[in-house]
């Protein structure tokens, strides 16, 4: 029961989280900020639109936002939100669901080839690019996590007897991950320093470009699917940073969501003090967070100890 | 040197005084004058009962004239002399149907019917939409992708075909297509009765509409020797001073939106609203318009309006310089700045760069220095020293111009005060020109030098009208930043120009 109710607590407050987002921003720049509900209004909007569709894409196009969406559904799944057990988990299941997103991705990318814009053409490659960089880190993590935890599974690192988190006998090495994994978040969910989600010009966009050609409903679906990818990663940062076996039910509920707002907070924060990199940094960014990871990972081989 | 004859600024004079030579000598003067530090202001044709004419108005330190006579073809200076000729050449073709024979890439300017019903040197037939019979400049390989952006653009701007030739990421060519706005201003000018040429005129651009009105009237004023009051005319300046402020204030808080760096970008755009509010302190409307006409202007300045804009200037100062330190000692932002979009000075020289982007690539050339109208001959200058040619450079020149300008418009409304209570406003009448007449003024408006050139018939009437918006140098200068630079980084450089689409178009 608990399992379930947290998963559907997650999934209705997902959108909740970008609106601090824009109220950080806001607040930055010296303005009052969009609604907190912005993002449910948003998609009540767009659910009510009807789709525009280009002549000259084809049944890959549909596809796109209904697989992107039910990729990031899939991996919540097997998260258990605030220490509850997750409906379903087995040993491996992080490696499948960071390849289940992948196809998400994939079919994002095919989506926009199948449109022939050049704009999408080149947000696509830079996507594919930008992402298998990350995906050296976030493997790097997981053996990290295996080293530390001897498991590879999400309900495995941070419930249990032995949780992954920075109150723990290897706290210090989480660090690293902590920080490598907010700077794949802010990859892999295109904010900035790599992408900026508020712009208007194409020719700068990695992910929005992609979906430019997308309208109404399906420009729904693809928004829930980012909202619950930013939610999956913070949820993920979360729980290194607290663990949440020690209290129980409502106690571990409302720490969760405020720390996720406080990670959203961050996002917020970076997005208004710093510029976004040239193109061509943005590699090194990525790597950087690789860098740090590994050194963590490489700390406990044991060579040090 | 010897062929030319020199002109003054704002001055009219009897066009027989013009030299008329002949073309052989006439292209050779025109030659030898640009190949020592000389810059085309005007280059032109026009019709003089049957037989075409060329006039060309050049400037070093000083202003020059000259003209001649020539047949349905004349000889392209472009490939041999410079590449300041080479938009000149290209609209003289479009406007009048004369071939310039050897011109390395000739093409439409603007797309439309030339004037004299002459055979169209294109081969166009005008009934296509734009760009109708014109090839793109393309480059092949396997790995090259080509890029084509606009007319339509995402933001709230003006139309515009951007061709880009990339490899990966990197562009290796981008072509600019204009025209979309062509309005036909400059045939349309001649015919209209005199009420209506400022009207006009504040509508050439804009965003530009003090700079090219004042060149409007200063043209008329010449031709029809009208005297300007002192207060009139420190309240001209004014006004384009205010106009300098707000668009470099509303671009640099652009610029620092294009690289995602918020704050800055949402106190400019306040900031800039401030600006153009004080222009309808000043004369009733945000962009000026209504505000110059021949003679003087419209509005005098009282007392509350002086007391409200010096109180504005003394509040808003600090914070541009508070928001100016936020934008330029942010890291990230000058990681972005910095070599993006370079034009070496030695490309801005061929190329004739003017205005800010001239100046941010070391042409210190500045209009209101060397060509002084109205009271800028008595305020002191401005000197830049960040003059690299990338985006940096012209963010940085535009922020200096800005601090400046405040400066500038604190003495004139100094000045002021002694001419308010004998100030009289101005409405718009008709003049009569003066016959077989010829006039250029200059102005630096906020983007570089504008150039209105007017020529009077026999009965006064107006004969050619032509406009020169500092566009019609730099948008060349754009296209040579973005070579081997990331084609993500195109906005950015674009921004850093904000070049005048309708301003080209005409």
């Amino acid at each position: 029961m608990e399992s379930y109710l947290s998963l559907a607590i997650a999934i209705l407050a997902a959108p909740l989280f970008p609106g601090i987002i824009l109220k950080v921003k806001a607040f930055f720049a010296g303005k009052k900020g969009p609604p907190l509900l912005i993002k449910y209004y948003t998609l009540a909007k767009l659910l009510q639109k009807g789709s525009v569709y280009s002549n000259s894409t084809s049944f890959v196009f549909t596809l796109g936002p209904t697989v992107s969406l039910a990729s990031a559904l899939v991996v919540l799944l097997f998260f258990p939100f605030a220490g509850a057990d997750p409906l379903f988990s087995f040993h491996g299941d992080v490696i499948v669901l960071f390849y289940l997103m992948a196809i998400g991705r994939f079919f994002t990318v095919i989506a926009a080839l199948d449109t022939a814009s050049p704009f999408e053409g080149m947000g696509a490659a830079r996507e594919v690019f930008f992402s298998t960089l990350a995906e050296a880190t976030i493997f790097t993590i997981l053996i990290l996590f295996y080293r530390l935890n001897g498991s590879l599974s999400f309900a495995e690192y941070f419930t249990g007897e032995n949780p992954i988190s920075l109150a723990g006998a290897s706290g210090a090495l989480l660090l690293f991950a902590i920080v490598s994994l907010f700077m794949v978040l802010l990859t892999e969910n295109s904010r900035v320093p790599v992408d900026d989600p508020a712009t208007h010009l194409e020719l700068t966009m990695i992910h929005e470009v992609m979906i430019l050609d997308h309208s109404g409903p399906d420009l729904a679906l693809i928004e829930l699917g980012a909202f619950y990818k930013l939610f999956f990663y913070s949820a993920f940062i979360t729980h290194l940073m607290y663990p949440f076996t020690l209290a129980h039910g409502i106690s571990n509920g409302v720490i969760f969501y405020i720390i996720i707002a406080i990670i959203y907070g961050a996002v917020g924060m970076t997005e208004s003090i710093m510029a976004r990199y040239k193109m061509n940094l943005v590699p090194k960014f990525i790597l950087t967070s690789f860098a740090l990871v590994f050194f963590a990972a490489i700390l406990t081989m044991g060579v040090f100890q | 040197m010897d062929n030319l004859l020199e002109i003054q600024n704002g001055i009219a004079i009897s066009r027989a005084s013009v030299p008329q030579v002949p073309s052989d000598v006439f292209f050779k003067s025109l030659s030898e004058f640009v190949k020592n530090e000389g810059y085309i202001v005007q280059f032109f044709a026009y019709q003089e009962e049957r037989s075409y004419r060329l006039l060309a108005v050049v400037r070093n330190t000083r202003l020059f004239v000259i003209g001649t006579e020539v047949g349905k073809t004349f000889r392209s200076l472009t490939g041999a002399v410079s590449e300041k000729f080479h938009l000149f050449e290209r609209e003289i073709a479009e406007q009048f149907g004369l071939k310039p024979d050897g011109h390395p890439w000739l093409k439409m300017v603007r797309y439309h019917k030339n004037y004299t019903g002459e055979k169209d040197v294109f081969g166009n037939h005008y009934q296509d939409d734009i760009p109708g019979n014109y090839p793109y400049f393309t480059v092949e390989g396997e790995s090259i992708h080509e890029v084509a952006v606009g007319p339509v653009h995402a933001g709230i701007i003006e139309p515009g075909h951007f061709r880009f030739q990339c490899a990966g990421e990197e562009v290796l060519h981008l072509e600019i297509q204009l025209g979309y706005q062509h309005r036909g201003i400059e045939k349309m000018l001649p015919d209209l009765p005199q009420k209506r040429l400022p009207i006009i005129g504040e509508s050439i651009a804009g965003d530009t509409s003090i700079g090219h009105n004042l060149c409007l009237c200063q043209a008329l004023e010449a031709l029809a020797d009208i005297p300007v009051d002192r207060g009139a005319s420190i309240i001209r300046t004014i006004a384009l001073e205010l106009e300098r402020i707000a668009n470099h204030i509303g671009d640099l808080g652009a610029l620092s939106g294009d690289v995602a760096f918020n704050p800055p970008a949402a106190y400019f755009g306040r900031i800039r609203g401030d600006f153009l509010n004080l222009l309808q302190v000043l004369c009733g409307n945000r962009f000026g318009k209504s505000l110059v006409r021949p003679g003087g202007v419209t509005q005098v300045i009282g007392e509350e309006q002086l007391r409200i804009i010096r109180e504005k200037l003394t509040e808003i100062t600090p914070e541009i310089e508070h928001v100016c330190d936020l934008l330029f000692t942010a890291h990230t932002v000058q990681a972005r700045f910095e070599h993006t979009g370079t034009v070496t000075e030695a490309m801005a020289k061929d190329l004739g760069l003017v205005g800010f982007a001239g100046r941010a690539c070391g042409i210190a050339y500045d209009a209101r220095i060397s060509f002084p109208t109205e009271c800028y001959a008595e305020l002191p200058g401005n000197s830049n020293h960040v003059t690299n040619g990338d985006v940096n450079s012209r963010a940085t020149v535009r922020r200096e111009e800005v601090m400046h300008s405040l400066k500038l418009i604190g003495l004139l409304l100094d000045k002021y005060e002694v001419f308010m209570d004998s100030l009289i406003a101005v409405q718009m009448r008709d003049h009569d020109l003066k016959p077989d007449a010829f006039v250029v003024t200059i102005n630096e408006g906020w983007r570089g030098e504008i150039s209105h050139c007017l020529l009077t018939d026999g009965k006064g009437k107006l004969q050619r009208y032509k406009i020169k918006d500092p566009s019609f140098h730099n948008w060349t200068g754009l296209a040579m930043s973005l070579r081997n630079q990331e084609i993500s980084d195109f906005p950015l450089c674009n921004k850093s120009y904000n070049l005048s689409y309708c301003g080209f178009d005409l």
